[in-house]
């Protein structure tokens, strides 16, 4: 098995192939019907026993770094224009990178203001895996 | 508690329902939740007679499961009359488990799952740990393993290489939680080895033997890889060793040679030798030249340059090599190790730092950028 990382972007990836308005304006069924579809994808894939973890994350967020010592963390932004903003993620454990592919597109498949698919981009990301015993 | 012989007795509990009449499926659910209350309940109240004990809890979740079940009385009087099994009985049925969690029809995750389980012992939880998901989804893919399985006769004749291969991914993956998996593999290669008389269970368990032997030495207490070449040998533990090479010349004795035996063979040459300088490289040359053979597999021809390499000098490793798929996992690393032999340091510098970024797993990862790095740093 391996796990792989989806991450959903609010902002960053390949230019949308579908052209669909912020969240905020579409009908409220819509969605409800959009975060139904995410929720009931995490259950088929626990029944299927692929499912490690998801979560959404907030937009806003701030940069921390050490600020030397005795002296408190340095914090930067947050900032409107990040190219790239991740709004959340599924981590699978899957038999095959073929079978990741397949289940994130499935995923992307996510019904959007007019009740289609909206095609978003997500980010598919292999985790790195236990060392084998046997290598020689 | 020892826990292992617990786990030990799952397998002939299991069978005894099984014989009784119960399905797999449900048969090893109750076994299960007897585990479970066997964990919480025998460290303060040991029972005297624990498999009868096993025995006794699990029929009777068995039956609290099927209370509506109109069998339950035809056979509650059954079990009044029937004799207790044989040990030979008994063997054959935990054969018999050990067949049908390894199934052809299941994916490999899913029957190392449901072996880990149902032979071994191991509650959902526990493997649910060695494998870094969610209980719940351990729980599913062992219940979605047991419905694949569910129209396969229990008295159906198995396949033992499709076993050993669990047992294999066992020991080599996993992360392993509580539960030490590398041990967990060789206890249930022991129990194998003991029920059949296949050279190769007993070519698998000697392979076992020999890499856990070198376990102590093959990493810093910091947890990065330390090379063979490179391990403390006084650290080898001998009496594993002993054992491995013991049950491996028995085995090739037989003349019955498969690819863990040879496997095997070139582990116990490895383990033979004082110090590296002293490994008979033209021996295990020749084993891999066996295992070509057996399995004409990339990752085995990558591994025979290495060997190549320090038989008949780096050049020869290059050229052995050159016949090599370059898409086998660790090509890069194995090239960089053979350049820095021929003496080219920057270029093999380079394809350590090629190598560091194709690594499947984070203490290779690490290894090969300390290779690029030291090589970096004299160039």
């Amino acid at each position: 098995m391996a796990k792989y990382l989806l991450l959903k972007h609010y902002r960053g990836g390949p230019a949308p192939v579908v052209d669909y308005p912020p969240m905020d304006q579409w009908a409220p069924e819509a969605v409800d019907a959009h975060v139904q579809y995410m929720e009931d994808f995490a259950s088929k894939l626990r029944e299927t026993g692929e499912f490690v973890d998801h979560q959404a994350l907030l937009p806003e967020g701030t940069f921390v770094r050490h600020g030397g010592e005795g002296r408190p963390p340095v914090t930067d932004g947050p900032f409107a224009e990040t190219k790239d903003l991740i709004a959340g993620w599924l981590i699978i454990d899957v038999d095959s990178y073929e079978r990741a592919v397949e289940l994130a597109g499935d995923y992307s498949a996510a019904p959007g203001p007019d009740g289609t698919p909206i095609c978003e981009w997500l980010e598919l990301r292999p985790f790195y895996s236990a060392a084998p015993t046997v290598v020689e | 508690m020892n826990e292992s012989l617990l786990r030990a007795l799952i397998p002939a509990v299991t069978g005894v329902l099984v014989r009784r009449g119960v399905d797999f499926a449900t048969a090893e659910d109750a076994v299960q939740d007897a585990l479970v209350q066997a964990l919480a309940s025998w460290p303060a109240n040991p029972p005297a007679d624990p498999k009868g004990w096993l025995i006794t809890v699990a029929w009777r979740k068995f039956l609290d499961a099927s209370r509506s079940e109109k069998s339950r009385q035809a056979r509650e009087a059954r079990i009044e009359t029937e004799p207790p099994p044989g040990p030979a009985q008994e063997t054959d049925d935990t054969l018999r488990l050990y067949f049908l969690c390894a199934h052809p029809s299941l994916t490999p995750a899913s029957a190392v799952a449901l072996t880990l389980r149902a032979v071994g012992g191991l509650t959902t939880r526990q493997i649910a740990k060695a494998y870094l998901v969610p209980e719940s989804t351990m729980a599913q893919r062992i219940s979605r393993a047991k419905r694949t399985v569910a129209g396969v006769r229990f008295d159906e004749s198995g396949d033992l290489a499709t076993v050993l291969r669990v047992l294999y991914l066992v020991f080599n993956e996993g992360y392993g939680g509580e539960v030490d998996l590398a041990e967990e593999a060789i206890r249930l290669a022991r129990q194998v080895t003991s029920m059949t008389a296949d050279a190769e269970a007993s070519g698998l368990l000697a392979l076992m033997l020999l890499h856990h032997a070198r376990r102590a030495a093959r990493t810093t207490a910091g947890g990065a890889l330390v090379p063979l070449a490179e391990q403390d040998r006084s650290k080898w533990d001998t009496s594993l060793i002993a054992e491995g090479v013991t049950i491996l010349q028995a085995t090739l004795a037989r003349d019955r040679l498969g690819e863990y035996q040879a496997q095997a063979a070139i582990a116990a040459l490895h383990a033979d030798a004082r110090t590296a300088a002293e490994t008979d490289w033209p021996q295990i040359v020749g084993w891999y030249d066996e295992l070509v053979r057996l399995t004409d597999s990339p990752v085995v021809r990558l591994n025979r340059a290495v060997a190549v390499g320090e038989a008949d000098g780096p050049q020869a490793g290059l050229a052995a090599l050159d016949g090599v798929d370059p898409s086998v996992p660790r090509y890069r690393a194995v090239q960089a190790y053979v350049q820095e032999r021929v003496g080219d340091r920057r270029l093999a510098a380079r394809l350590y730092a090629d190598a560091a970024r194709s690594a499947t797993n984070v203490a290779e990862r690490d290894h090969l950028l300390r290779q690029a790095a030291r090589l970096n740093v004299t160039a």
